[in-house]
């Protein structure tokens, strides 16, 4: 009995010591909040697929750990002093996964696809600042008058069409990624399935199984593949969130980029230190429509927005896994100077007295009540701010009746310019610049869903969006927050925040305000 | 019997056809379309993508299309997965979502009958209530609380299971999941069991059986159980036709690659072409089950037949 007993523990023993052999390669399994919807950077909106993507490919630029822009497939660039100019000299030693060099002709190819109406993608916004851009997406231009040049193999010259400081900024996002034009022009759309893909990132897709799983493993080709760490990264789709936790708390995932916030205490309490959350380039906001009375008069916007108590919102809706938001314009973008509402200085209680006021002016009290319907899409934290938020003007003579939908019909719905009180919203961040907050309230802009239209605020961002010179132009677009927050046609009530969970195992995992953690740079024990 | 199974086939023919139109124009009812985001897109972004999936043609002219394509057996693009069309997403999916749903099944009817007949031979003992409270609680108790409970003692507690994934179909990954959904179907058909036990050990046949002497085994077995399982059988068919086409439930909170999650995730997701092979599958499953719900009962009952 003993013996067998000795030789089973010895067994298991072995067995243990081959299990973890034949796992020796450092695997990092990256839990992830949704799948994604295509793996053509073309065709590709949303957040989950630019993490997968930022493995897979290299843009002229990419970001380091902590979200930062740095040199990616370009080694330097050049800007002419009118700043219409970039040329980018490309990496001699930048191959594609097949082995074949990476020339500037791909680049011409890929945002040349980008822009093709026929390619039918979603992001073709992004190449916009290009020269002819428009024109092309919209059939009037041909895909040679495009501001893209390969100058030789290695050089390549973008024409803008007026000066975008940001146009660094938006290159880093998927849809501005280089394919193979071999490839492409080879297999058709069929280049993005697992055993097709040539990239030309610190990693190669090796499976795509729907729902289940995408293995990407390292790239021996890749530029920089002396200093990749990982061999595998595997994106498991976990969008049960509690479920999600279970299996990180279980190893079966190393980390996780959502957790159920409603638990934050208690997993605060369990995981200390491993839940990460910090600010993100994100706002959660309410739309007045902003030519329909009474909310066409920016007092009753106002007063409303004072009244609603966004550190209550914050803390006992949303567990603190969003923040407190006073402007449109998360703080977090280098030499910009966040505008606020000038109330958000003052206590609520303060802010409250100031709202009675006005109101008592207009007339609104409990005596007297205003209708007001909130519409939201199907979310449970939705409702439960949009219930909070009830509750909140309720004492004031708001008469807040809920209308929920869901997604599709909801976004579709503002998109159409429907009749509405206020509505829900956010706006996370595609590229770090004021201008894709701002935007919003520009007139005609197509999330302007509040349809707000003021002309000084117009005149400000036009100008700023052919100012060369940074500094002013931030200041510019400084200014015209100013004016928004001062008329809450848009009214800030949160500020997103991330949501990790990371194990102590990985390191190189920086928070940053774009959420963005390229697998490359990150190692594991 | 085959001239039967082809007229059943061939009446299948229109009642697709009425369901696929149906479908068709009730989906296109639903406000919104794929491509509204919360992230706006500039209309003629907007236009670019509706044409590339002919999105932008009158309805009648896209529900031609799709009937025609439908017709070859082409079951078009996703419009929300991308990289895969409606027919990959089914290949890959469906067998995974056709082993759980087919292995609870088994598992249900077998487990199921055994209890529902042990009780019936009990009837009013502790047994037979013990079966019967079983057999409530296992159909009151929602699957979302059995999944997360089973993740809690059998994964975190007792690291007997994994938690979710389907680890390239491992058994031990199956088991969470086949327990979860065979758990419903197991009670409700021991319930039916019981019943029809009931029912078949108090007729004519099964007296005149006994007083021939026959052992109880076999009047049990043979006589009484055959008879009983009739409604079973008509029973089963529906419910195989739901157990093999996935449950969301399920497959979201363990996190398996099935069919299931796809009726949910295409109409919310507006995936026209996506509902529209999920309802083809549905009814697909569901005309063959009720078929060979209807050649079975020929087999069990003598009486039946069909010419």
């Amino acid at each position: 009995m003993k013996k067998s007993l000795r030789s089973l523990l010895l067994a298991t023993a072995l067995v243990t010591v081959s299990y973890s052999a034949a796992f020796a390669d450092s695997v990092w399994n990256r839990g992830a909040n949704s799948d994604v919807q295509s793996l053509d950077p073309h065709k590709t909106s949303t957040v989950e697929e630019a993490n997968i993507l930022r493995d897979l490919f290299m843009g002229l630029v990419t970001e380091d750990p902590n979200g930062e822009t740095i040199p990616g497939a370009a080694e330097s660039w050049t800007v002419s002093p009118d700043g219409l100019v970039y040329t980018f000299k490309l990496r001699k030693n930048d191959v594609w996964s097949d082995g074949t060099p990476v020339k500037a002709s791909d680049f011409v190819f890929a945002w040349r696809r980008l822009l093709d109406p026929k390619t039918g993608s979603e992001y073709a916004s992004m190449g916009f600042p290009l020269k002819n851009a428009e024109g092309l997406n919209t059939g009037k231009a041909k895909p040679e008058d495009l501001g893209v040049k390969a100058v030789d193999d290695y050089t390549l010259e973008a024409t803008l069409k007026g000066p975008t400081p940001y146009f660094l900024e938006m290159l880093t996002h998927q849809a501005m990624y280089p394919v193979s034009e071999a490839n492409v022009t080879k297999l058709g759309s069929d280049f993005v399935k697992a055993g097709n893909l040539v990239s030309n990132g610190a990693f190669t897709l090796a499976e795509n199984v729907p729902n289940d799983h995408i293995k990407l493993v390292k790239n021996p080709k890749f530029w920089d593949a002396a200093n990749v760490k990982l061999d595998t990264v595997n994106y498991v789709p976990t969008e049960d969130r509690a479920a999600g936790i279970k299996r990180y708390e279980a190893g079966e995932i190393d980390s996780m980029n959502d957790f159920p916030t409603e638990q934050l205490a208690d997993l605060k309490a369990k995981f200390g230190d491993q839940i990460h959350i910090s600010p993100e380039l994100g706002t959660y906001y309410y739309i007045f429509k902003s030519h329909k009375a009474p909310w066409d008069n920016p007092k009753v916007r106002n007063a409303i927005s004072m009244i609603i108590d966004r550190d209550e919102l914050a803390s006992k809706v949303w567990q603190n896994a969003m923040l407190p938001g006073y402007s449109l314009v998360p703080s977090g973008v280098k030499g910009y100077e966040t505008r606020t509402m000038e109330y958000s200085e003052t206590t609520q209680l303060d802010r409250e007295d100031a709202a009675k006021k006005i109101l008592t002016e207009l007339g609104i009290s409990p005596e007297h009540p205003q209708k007001l319907e909130i519409r939201y899409n199907t979310s449970e934290n939705h409702k439960n701010t949009a219930v909070a938020i009830q509750e909140m003007l309720k004492p004031f003579g708001f008469d807040v009746s809920l209308v929920n939908t869901d997604g599709k019909t909801h976004y579709s719905y503002l998109e159409q310019h429907g009749d509405f009180d206020v509505a829900r919203a956010g706006w996370i961040a595609d590229f770090k610049d004021p201008v894709t907050f701002l935007n919003l309230g520009h007139t005609g802009d197509g999330n302007n869903y509040g349809e707000y239209s003021n002309p000084q605020f117009d005149k400000l961002l036009d100008a700023a969006a052919v100012e060369a010179d940074p500094a002013k132009r931030m200041k510019e677009l400084s200014d015209a927050e100013a004016i928004l927050m001062a008329d809450v046609p848009v009214m800030p009530l949160l500020y997103y925040g991330n949501h990790n969970v990371v194990s102590p195992k990985l390191h190189g995992f920086a928070d940053n305000v774009m959420d963005k953690h390229p697998s490359r740079f990150v190692s594991k024990d | 019997m085959l001239r039967y199974v082809l007229r059943r086939l061939l009446i299948a023919i229109p009642t697709l056809f009425l369901i696929v139109t149906l479908s068709f124009f009730l989906m296109h009812v639903a406000p919104g379309g794929p491509f509204d985001m919360e992230k706006g897109i500039p209309p003629e972004i907007k236009a670019n993508i509706e044409r590339v999936f002919h999105l932008d043609e009158p309805l009648w002219m896209q529900y031609l299309r799709y009937l025609s394509n439908l017709i070859h057996g082409d079951l078009g693009p996703s419009y929300i997965l991308l990289n895969f069309s409606v027919a990959e997403l089914f290949r890959v999916g469906l067998p995974v979502s056709a082993q759980i749903g087919a292995s609870a099944l088994i598992l249900a009817l077998i487990a199921g009958s055994a209890f529902g007949a042990i009780a019936a031979l009990r009837q009013n003992h502790i047994i037979d209530y013990a079966v019967i409270a079983t057999a409530t609680a296992g159909s009151t108790i929602p699957s979302f609380v059995i999944a997360p409970l089973i993740q809690l003692t059998f994964g975190l507690t007792w690291h007997l299971l994994p938690i979710g994934g389907w680890g390239d179909g491992a058994l031990i990954n199956k088991i969470g999941p086949i327990i979860t959904l065979s758990l419903p179907q197991l009670a409700t058909v021991s319930r039916l069991m019981r019943g029809s036990m009931i029912e078949a050990l108090h007729a004519n046949h099964i007296r005149t059986a006994k007083s021939l002497g026959l052992s109880d085994f076999a009047v049990v077995v043979k006589h009484a159980m055959r008879g009983a399982l009739l409604p079973i059988i008509s029973y089963a068919g529906p419910a195989a036709a739901g157990l093999i086409t996935g449950s969301i439930i399920v497959e979201t909170i363990f996190q398996i690659p099935g069919v299931g999650r796809y009726f949910i995730d295409a109409a919310l997701n507006r995936d026209y072409t996506l509902v529209m092979g999920t309802v083809v599958m549905i009814a697909v499953f569901t005309i063959v089950f009720n078929l060979i719900v209807d050649l079975l009962y020929a087999v069990v009952d003598p009486r039946v037949r069909y010419d």
